[in-house]
Order: structure tokens, then C-alpha cells, then sequence
């Protein structure tokens, strides 16, 4: 049974793995030749070989997050030689497929870098820092029940494409993980902008952007350089605009909302 | 603290501090470039030298001067909080890792730029600066007299050919005039980005703007010492 | 056991709206004497924890992912049906009701789906409410568009991301609870056991996923909204680590499962590339609005294609046959999915099948890019052309998309009554992981509606009335129950890690999968199905003397999670098959063989088999016992479905 490509050949890697225990011990990278690899596997599909040979030398196989494996769930999240989601724009690292590799390669493959989101185990990090910056604003305060009918709001289609193109986010941490800074403006931005464009939204607006801030600050993010990595690896390709209109935002809001 | 001093020390707002800042510094350089293109007259510096001393005796443009120091210190200050703060963010870098796939390198190393630019406007500033303002003064070596139209003036044009006869001074300025272009290049789309002064009919205008505008002042700048220096 | 479906008296439009007037209500100043565990934060449970907690009840939340927002809700494509009649298209809450009761090959609750159908309207109020970017038209009113097999627009979408939208709508609405402190989450946290007290559910027994430490957690009323069971398959659409194990484990302290053998194959799946695969990809049902299906007109011809000698360009306009749009005029390629997976099975039987393994069909744009130009097609599919581009490496705008059908939902799960419970008092299930809407067979954009109709707008009713008939008192985590569940969910543990055979547990997953795609899947008979009992005993006896799971319970093992799971699918597979084997009879999703039209399509057998089968476990090893609740229509009248 072949894929795409019946004379795709077989590759033999390298991997070099980030090996950690859990969060207080220090890791390691650690070497592991794989061979046979076809080149219509999934990068992850590419481990799970890995692993299932690793348990039946009776060794530890290595912790990664996945879930969906169809580039929704944002739950997979490797830096893979030197990028994060591997070499391929606009690609989860679940989509990333083995033909964007060569037999012989060395593939490097490290968690997340960042302050904020600390090694769990090998390649998975906790990041549940994204989860408290939601809960400190990324929200419409309408209970269940007693809202008006959905067509009592129109919404100009251009400003519902624009939202929904920041509503997109998966919220995988790749921005984080490929700033400079450890950042995390494009995901906060994505939310506070997707909110602030839509009527919905507005009301809540300036202290949404408030205290999102607040709380990505708390969490240790770095500062937006605007270099631009986070948006050029992002997986769905949330733009810097968002950025630009979270600052505008957060201005506003600061010089003029009541809380003071 | 109050809502004030919380909303400029966020990150966010440091960086809004970064960018006006910026875009002060930046009306600055024009200021200044203009005057100094008075370097370029060809009458011996009559017009530099009056035009020096008017930029240091009057009232406006010290109160401006102050004003100026001021930027710098937030711009500096700022940029050192924030590149600590950013370092701490990522305490443990990655073994691999390929930014140029994502990023230009200006862009990253802003903070190297804008070291090379401090270093360099030390030594510009003891070299020109102290001298005419503090010159004859606590010791200070000033500058040489010049008259003109029968009143003393400080001869602040001698002294700039002068420094420019020195090879590796001449190299300084532009090594450092290359690093504020580079600077800039980022340096001045980037503060309309953090002031959220984007649209997608502007932004396009100002990014060019931006780039012409970095590399034209510091290709002014620049063009000073080597025009003096191959002028002896 | 009698099973009390407890539907209300009265008119099938009245029955919701007397039933809301009738149940008990706790005192808003009580709400918060009252904890309820949700297991599970997918669109069923994320909107469940989130309108309870608004309604003061103290929630807390479980799910194994590591945050609410990945579960598998969030892979949804095509999009939402309410019966709006925005469109003007002739649509009604009973036309809905009636597609969704016909869509399902009149297996399911006239009553529970008549209330959906109801309460689809206010779902989308309430998502638009929250923010959710649905798509509008250019007047800046939503758009619609028809779905899977429906013959009015009633289906409200985000491009091709629609269920990531509504689950990030209810994640939103869940962190706000958990802001607030009404809500309590726990991710990474898995349900590993029901913790019955006085015959009552009371709590739940999990394992925390990064230290492997085992928790109790009491409450008044546990809700699992955990998904469905289509990874018994292994190869499926579902996320890897969807599983039923706490559905199972509750089954296993005296829930009744319902119907497990309906499941439902999507037809537009991409097909299996290789041994490694690891999960099947959906691509939108949406895509057969344009696309149109076909294989070659002879064997010989697809044969030539599949040894490579001709490409599938190469086959000329009279030689393709638009199986579905021949056989089924009215509906074509729009026909339910059941009924086109069938189809593709068919004719890749036949030997008529395209792609190297000749196990795919062709999806074919060249029409719709020829009628609407490039750029529209894009614009209503762009999202989905990447990824089909990105895993197969072909591009869909130049060459015909290969589909084939895959393991997807599953209809089938926990028996509940009206209210969603189950027959354990406070026991809750909803959305995929109860069984009662979608019948035999789930149509198209009803798996997002059936979750949040559950979660924002029948549970937040029907738990009120159970929990103002109970006493505020709480029972503490140190009561026997719990400590004796504790003991049995370690006890399972060190029993799995102490075998230390030589089989990997993925390894025994995929045999698992492979005997129940074979004999259990698209198609089934009576042989198959008792050959498929023993096998899958032969495998579960293997299991539990050969596995392989290293390292130890106190840390992050995602070995030791996979183990608890297949070894729940060991079992649960064993009572699907028993279900099909019982079940003589074709309809929606079950189709078995010896029940067929002279047209090959399904049987069904209203006299004898119009009943829910809800199944007991019994400790005595795979020997479950019936039960039956009889379905009564008094609405609809049973035909044999037709799409012609």
C-alpha cells in the first residue's frame, strides 16, 4: 500500500531527542538512530515507530502531546531542527509528513523553550499559563439563555472574516516557542482582537484587553519585539495585525476605562 | 501603583514608551542631519558655526535638549528592562535553532544595534558636544575662537575637520551610522506596530518610508566623515 | 430491569416545555450547596460545566488533555444544523425533527429528538452571543448552507473549522465559570472509576495524568460528557486519545449501554496510506456539495489505474460512473452517510476501486472548478484542499481526491432516559457519549448540535430537578466507596504494570481494530461476528498476560493511560460485536449482510427490532444482558428510507 508516491524509498534518520524526567530534573539530549522510515508518515507517526521500538527493547518511550493529529486540537508542539513545527509554514507538527525529510538526516527535536511553560516530561510542556490568560478575559459575559436571536446582529462580512481569521488561533504556543522573547502578544492578540472587532464583543472590551495583558505579564512572557517569528510559525497564520490592534486596544483602554 | 505607572510598566506599555521614544529620536536625527548639511556650504563654516551656536544658546531648543536626554534615557531604559525581562522568559535556549527561517536579523538584534549606537554617541558627544558646551570650563579643552561679523564665536566646524582627518575615527561613524540604519530599518515600522497604528492601506507606505527614511539620514550622517576626510 | 424512558405525556411539541414547567427546581440560594462533577470538556461538557457553574452549582471539571480547549469537538468541520429557516427554505423544527428521526433509521426517541430540533434554535443565538465568528453573507446576517443529506440550508458553519469555533465558544463561557471560581478544572486528569454511594453516583476516582497520583472527588451528580468510542476501531477520525473508558468503567458499575453497534463510517474520509498510520482524516462531508463521486466503469479499467498504466485523467467522461448520482437521483452525491459508504464499500468490492490498495473512490472538483472558477471553490474549501494537499502530497484542484470511508461516530453509548440520566441515579451522560438522537445512523451537522443542545439547554433543566429531590448533605472522599474504588483503580494499575509481557499495548489496539473494521465495520454477518467474539477474547486473554507497559504509575506515563484504555476497548469491542450479532436486522450505520434489499440496501426489521438495546454487564466474562426499550412512533411513519 503506498501513498502518493510509489517510489518514495525508505529513510534512515538520526534523531536527537530532549530526554527530562519531569519538571525539577535536568534533561538531556539523547541520540537515536531510526530506520526505515517512509516518507508518507506523519512526523508523529514517525515517533510512534520510534516508540514502539524504544518499549520492546524494554525502554522508556518518549513523552510527546498529541491529540487530533489533524492540525486543530493544537495539542502537538515540537521544535523540530531549529523551527518550531518543523520546516514546513503553515504546518502543525502532526501534519508535518517524513517527505520534507532526507535519508541520512539528523532531526533535532527539543519542547517548547519558555519560562512559562515548563517540561512536564521529554517534549511535553504545561501551558496552562494560555488557559489563565483566557480565563482572565477571553469571554462574552452572556449566560446561557435570554440572548437575542442570532440574526439581530448584523456583522459586516469583511469585520466576521477578519474575526474569525484571529478566532482561528489553536492556541499551540508555536509563537511563544519561536519568539526571541518567549512572547506570547500573538496569542493574547488573537483573542482580544477576534472580541474587540465584533459587537459581541465591545462591551467588554477595554478591561478584556486589561486584564488579558495583566495576566500574560504575570505569567512571564517576554515583550513583542515585533520581529515577526511568531506570526511567520504560526501553524494557521494569525497575523501581526492583531498585535497592532491588541496596542491600540490596550491604550485606549488604559487612558480611558474606569478602572483605575 | 496607580493605573498610571501600572500601564507603562507592562510590557506592553514599556513598549508604547520604546516606540514614541523612538519616533522622537528619529524627528531629532532629521533636525540635526539639516544642520549639519550646513557642513557642505563650502564658506568655511561660517553657517555651521552659527548655526551651532544658535542650537546651544537657545532657550527652546534647551529646554528641547532636555527633553532629548529624557528620550534617550526612557528609550534606554526600557530597552534594558525589557531585554532582562526577555531573557528570563526563555531560560533555557535551544540546542537548534534556526530564527534567520522566521525573522531578519535586525530585527533580533536591536538590542546589539542599539549598544553599538550608545557606544558610539559617547564618543561623539565628548568629542563635539562637551566641548562646546562645557568647553573653558572645569578644565575642559574648548574649541578654538572664530569671528564673525565681528563677534566670537566657537569654531565647532574646525573641530569637526579636524576629528575627520583621523582614519579609524571616520571608521567609527560609519560602522555605528550602518547600525543605526539597521536600527531604524526595524526600529521605525516597529513603533508604528506597537502604537497600533496599522491599516492595510498605510502600513504598506510606512514600511517603505521607514526603510528610505533609515537609510537615507544615516547615509547623510555618514557621508560626513568620509567627505571630510578625503576633502584634506 | 424496567427501563423508564420517561418521556412526558402529551403532544410530541408540548412534551419539552410541560416537562420544563413539571421538574423541580433548587432554590437559587441552594444552587451552591450542590457539586457536580462534568468528566469531559468537549462541546457537551465545556457547555454543561459552563451553564451550571452560571447557575451557581459548584462544578468541577475533568478532561485528560492539557487544556479544555483540545478536546476532540474542536475537529468538527462542516458545521451546525438549527432550524432557523433563515433561508426561507421551507425548514421547520419538525422537518429537523423528522430528518433527523429518518436520517437515523427510526432507532432513536421520537421525544429527545423532537426537543433537539427545539432547542436548535437557541444554540445558535447563544454562540452568537458569545462571540462565535459564524460565516455571514454580505448583508451581515449568517449564512447557511445544505448539509449532508439535507434538502434545506439549515446548516450554520466557519468555514471548514466549525466545531473548533462552538468549542472554543463554550471553552470561553467555561473560563469565565473558572474565573469566577464556580468552576473547578482539572486537566490532564483522567476518570478511572464511578464511585457509587446507597446506590447513587456520588464521585469519581481519577488519575492524575503528570504525577499518577489517584484522586477521589465527591459530588451530588456526576455527568460524563466524554465523547464516543469509534478508537475501538483504532484507525478512526477520532483524536488518539478519545476514549470510553470512563463511559466504560461506569458501564461497568451498572450503567446500561445502548446500541454500541451503531457506528458510523464517514464516507469522505482520506483513505490508509500504510501499516504506520495512525488515525484517518476526515475531509467535510461539505465537499460532496461540489464534489462529485466515481470510480471507473469497468474492473479492467480501474485495474489499469491501479497498476499505474493510466492515470485518472486518462479516463474518459463515458468511462466514469457517478455511482451515487445514478443510483440515487433525487439526492446524489448528497445522500446520508451511511448510505455512501455503503456505496464506496460496494464498489471497491466490486474491484472498481482507484488508488494503489483500490480501497478509495474518487472525489471529483473539475466540475465545480469549471462552473464557479478556481478562486469560489477555494474560497468555500481552501482549508480543506491544504490538507488533503499537505498529507497526501497531490493537489486536489488538478487531480480528483481520493476518499474512502472511515470509522467516525458513534451513536451508540451510555442508555439515559429524557432527563440524560442514566439508569444509576445521578449519573448524567451527554452528548456522543449517550446514545439517544441520532438512531442507527447520525446525519451531518447534528453531532455539534446534539452537544451543546445537552449541555446548555437539557441538562441545566433536568439535573435541577434530580438534585432538588437530594439532600445538601456531601459524602466525604474517605467513605469505604471511594477508598474501595481507589484500591481497584491501583489495583488495575500495578496488575498492567506488573505483566511485563512482550506485546506493546498499540500493538494490541491495532489487532483489536483490524478485527472489528473486518468483521465489526462497514458491513457484518452473523460468521464474522462470532468469529469476531473469539478473536477478540483470544486478544483480551493475551492482553492481560502479554502486555508491555514500562515505567511505573508515579509519573507522566502515557504508556500506562494507553493500557487503561485498550484494555476498555477490549471488552467494550466484545459487547459491540454482540450487539451487531443480536441485532438481525440492517439499519442506519449496522448494516448486515444477510439483511438487505434486492438494491443492497438495508432491511430493517420494524416489527421485531424497533428497540433501543441496552446492555448490563455482568462480572460473568462476556455475557451481558438485554434489555429493551420499546420506541413507539406516534409521529412519523416507519418507511423504508429512500433516497432515490
Amino acid at each position: 500500500m503506498a501513498g502518493s508516491n510509489p517510489n518514495a524509498k525508505p529513510m534512515d534518520l538520526t534523531l536527537k531527542i530532549w530526554r527530562q524526567k519531569d519538571k525539577n530534573s535536568a534533561g538531556q539530549l539523547v541520540t537515536y538512530p531510526l530506520n526505515g522510515i517512509s516518507p508518507d508518515m506523519s512526523f508523529l507517526e514517525m515517533l510512534d515507530v520510534l516508540n514502539e521500538e524504544l518499549l520492546v527493547k524494554g525502554e522508556e518511550p518518549v513523552a510527546f502531546d498529541h491529540d487530533c493529529r489533524e492540525g486543530i486540537c493544537g495539542m502537538c508542539s515540537l521544535f523540530i531542527n531549529g523551527r518550531a513545527h518543523g520546516p514546513e509554514r503553515g504546518t502543525t507538527t502532526c501534519q508535518l509528513h517524513m517527505r520534507h525529510f532526507n535519508h541520512g538526516d539528523t532531526i533535532t527535536i527539543e519542547p517548547w523553550r519558555a519560562a512559562a511553560f515548563p517540561v512536564h516530561k521529554d517534549l511535553i510542556v504545561d501551558r496552562s499559563a494560555f488557559d489563565r490568560i483566557q480565563q482572565a478575559g477571553g469571554y462574552v459575559s452572556v449566560n446561557t439563555g435570554g440572548v437575542p436571536d442570532a440574526n439581530e446582529i448584523a456583522i459586516p462580512k469583511t469585520i466576521a472574516d477578519k474575526a474569525f481569521d484571529a478566532a482561528t488561533c489553536i492556541g499551540c504556543g508555536a509563537c511563544v516557542a519561536a519568539c526571541k522573547n518567549a512572547s506570547a502578544m500573538l496569542f493574547v492578540s488573537a483573542k482580544v482582537s477576534q472580541l474587540a472587532m465584533l459587537p459581541q464583543g465591545k462591551v467588554e472590551r477595554k478591561t478584556r484587553v486589561e486584564n488579558m495583558v495583566a495576566q500574560m505579564d504575570v505569567e512571564g512572557f517576554g515583550a513583542c519585539s515585533n520581529i515577526g517569528a511568531c506570526a511567520a510559525e504560526c501553524p494557521v497564520g494569525i497575523s501581526l495585525d492583531n498585535i497592532a490592534m491588541m496596542n491600540r486596544e490596550y491604550l485606549g483602554a488604559k487612558a480611558s476605562s474606569e478602572n483605575v | 501603583m496607580n493605573w498610571f505607572t501600572k500601564t507603562f510598566s507592562s510590557t506592553i506599555g514599556r513598549k508604547i514608551i520604546m516606540s514614541i521614544t523612538g519616533l522622537f529620536l528619529c524627528s531629532f536625527l532629521v533636525v540635526h542631519l539639516i544642520g549639519n548639511l550646513t557642513l557642505f556650504k563650502g564658506d568655511d563654516g561660517v553657517t555651521f558655526n552659527l548655526y551651532s551656536h544658535f542650537m546651544a544658546n537657545n532657550p527652546i531648543i534647551r529646554t528641547m535638549e532636555i527633553v532629548l536626554v529624557l528620550g534617550f534615557v526612557f528609550h534606554i531604559y526600557d530597552a534594558l528592562v525589557l531585554t532582562r525581562r526577555n531573557k528570563t522568559a526563555r531560560p533555557v535556549g535551544y540546542s537548534e535553532n534556526h530564527p534567520q527561517e522566521n525573522s531578519n536579523w535586525s530585527s533580533r538584534n536591536m538590542g546589539l544595534l542599539g549598544t553599538v549606537i550608545l557606544v558610539f554617541l559617547i564618543i561623539h558627544l565628548w568629542n563635539f558636544f562637551v566641548p562646546a558646551r562645557f568647553g573653558g570650563v572645569a578644565g575642559l579643552e574648548g574649541l578654538e575662537g572664530v569671528v564673525i561679523d565681528n563677534v566670537d564665536y566657537d569654531n565647532l566646524y574646525l573641530k569637526v575637520v579636524q576629528s575627520f582627518q583621523i582614519w579609524w575615527y571616520v571608521v567609527i561613524y560609519v560602522i555605528a551610522m550602518v547600525a543605526l540604519a539597521y536600527h531604524l530599518i526595524h526600529g521605525f515600522q516597529s513603533a508604528f506596530q506597537t502604537l497600533g497604528l496599522t491599516h492595510k492601506k498605510y502600513t504598506p507606505f510606512i514600511k517603505t518610508f521607514g526603510v528610505i527614511f533609515s537609510v537615507l539620514v544615516c547615509f547623510g550622517f555618514a557621508i560626513i566623515p568620509i567627505y571630510f576626510f578625503f576633502a584634506a | 430491569m424496567i427501563l423508564d424512558s420517561k418521556i412526558p405525556e402529551g403532544s410530541l411539541a408540548e412534551k419539552w416545555d410541560k416537562h420544563k414547567f413539571n421538574v423541580k427546581l433548587v432554590n437559587p440560594a441552594n444552587k451552591r450547596k450542590y457539586d457536580i462533577i462534568v468528566v469531559g470538556t468537549g462541546l457537551a461538557g465545556a457547555s454543561a460545566a459552563a451553564t451550571l457553574g452560571e447557575l451557581g452549582y459548584n462544578v468541577k471539571a475533568f478532561c485528560f488533555q492539557d487544556s479544555p480547549r483540545r478536546a476532540h469537538s474542536i475537529a468538527a468541520q462542516g458545521g451546525i444544523n438549527a432550524a432557523k429557516n433563515y433561508q426561507n427554505d421551507g425548514d421547520s423544527i419538525f422537518r429537523l425533527f423528522y430528518d433527523t428521526i429518518k436520517g437515523g433509521d427510526y432507532r432513536a426517541r421520537e421525544a429527545n429528538v423532537y426537543r433537539l430540533a427545539q432547542v436548535s434554535v437557541d444554540i445558535i443565538d447563544q454562540c452568537v452571543a458569545q462571540g462565535v465568528p459564524f460565516a455571514r453573507e454580505y448583508g451581515g446576517l449568517l449564512a447557511n448552507r445544505s448539509f449532508g443529506g439535507a434538502q434545506v440550508s439549515r446548516t450554520f458553519y466557519a468555514r471548514g473549522q466549525t466545531g473548533q469555533q462552538l468549542l472554543l465558544g463554550a471553552y470561553s463561557a467555561l473560563n469565565r465559570q473558572i474565573a469566577y471560581g464556580k468552576v473547578k478544572m482539572f486537566p490532564r486528569t483522567e476518570m478511572l472509576d464511578l464511585v457509587m454511594v446507597d446506590g447513587k453516583a456520588r464521585g469519581i476516582v481519577v488519575r492524575n495524568l503528570i504525577t499518577g497520583k489517584v484522586e477521589s472527588h465527591s459530588a451530588h451528580a456526576v455527568v460524563l460528557a466524554t465523547g464516543g468510542y469509534g478508537n475501538v476501531f483504532f484507525l478512526s477520525t477520532n483524536a488518539m486519545g478519545s476514549n470510553a473508558t470512563a463511559a466504560w468503567r461506569a458501564h461497568k458499575k451498572g450503567a446500561l449501554f445502548a446500541n454500541p453497534c451503531f457506528t458510523q463510517i464517514h464516507p469522505t474520509c482520506i483513505p490508509v496510506s500504510g501499516e504506520y498510520q495512525s488515525k484517518l482524516t476526515l475531509m467535510s462531508e461539505s465537499l460532496r456539495n461540489d464534489g462529485r463521486v466515481w470510480v471507473p466503469k469497468t474492473v479492467e479499467i480501474a485495474q489499469r489505474l491501479r497498476k499505474g498504466e493510466i492515470t485518472v485523467n486518462d479516463i474518459k467522461e463515458e468511462d466514469r460512473d457517478y455511482y451515487l448520482e445514478r443510483k440515487y437521483p433525487a439526492f446524489g452525491n448528497l445522500v446520508p452517510r451511511d448510505v455512501a459508504s455503503r456505496n464506496a464499500k460496494l464498489m471497491c468490492d466490486e474491484g472498481r476501486g482507484v488508488g494503489a490498495s483500490g480501497l478509495a473512490v474518487y472525489l471529483d472538483f473539475a466540475d465545480a472548478i469549471k462552473r464557479e472558477g478556481q478562486p469560489a471553490i477555494a474560497a468555500k474549501y481552501g482549508n480543506l484542499f491544504e490538507m488533503y494537499a499537505k498529507i497526501t502530497d497531490e493537489n486536489p484542484y488538478e487531480k480528483p481526491m481520493r476518499i474512502y470511508p472511515a470509522v467516525h461516530y458513534t451513536m451508540g453509548g451510555l442508555w439515559v432516559d429524557y432527563n440524560l440520566m442514566t439508569n444509576i441515579p445521578g449519573l448524567y451522560a451527554t452528548g456522543e457519549c449517550n446514545f439517544s438522537d441520532h438512531g442507527a445512523n447520525r446525519l451531518g451537522a447534528s453531532a455539534l448540535m446534539q452537544g451543546l443542545a445537552d449541555g446548555y439547554f437539557v441538562i441545566p433543566y433536568t439535573i435541577g430537578d434530580y438534585l432538588a429531590q437530594t439532600p445538601y448533605d456531601k459524602v466525604s472522599v474517605d467513605h469505604p466507596a471511594f477508598k474501595e474504588a481507589e484500591q481497584n483503580v491501583k489495583a488495575t494499575t500495578d496488575r498492567l504494570l506488573s505483566i511485563k509481557g512482550n506485546r506493546t499495548v498499540d500493538d494490541f489496539h491495532k489487532a483489536l481494530g483490524l478485527i472489528m473494521w473486518d468483521y465489526c465495520g462497514m458491513a457484518r454477518n452473523a460468521e464474522g461476528l462470532q468469529f469476531a467474539k473469539q478473536e477478540i477474547r483470544k486478544l483480551r486473554d493475551e492482553f492481560w498476560q502479554n502486555v508491555k507497559v514500562t515505567g511505573v504509575n508515579e509519573e507522566l506515563n502515557q504508556t500506562l493511560e494507553k493500557a487503561h484504555r485498550v484494555a476498555d476497548f477490549l471488552e467494550l469491542g466484545e459487547l459491540m460485536v454482540d450487539d451487531a450479532l443480536h441485532r438481525n436486522e440492517s439499519c442506519g450505520g449496522h448494516f448486515r449482510e444477510e439483511y438487505q434489499t434486492p438494491e443492497n440496501e438495508a432491511l430493517r426489521d420494524d416489527e421485531n427490532f424497533a428497540y433501543v438495546a441496552a446492555w448490563e454487564y455482568t462480572n460473568n466474562d462476556g455475557n451481558p444482558i438485554l434489555h429493551k426499550e420499546e420506541l413507539k412512533f406516534e409521529n412519523v411513519k416507519l418507511t423504508q428510507r429512500s433516497y432515490k
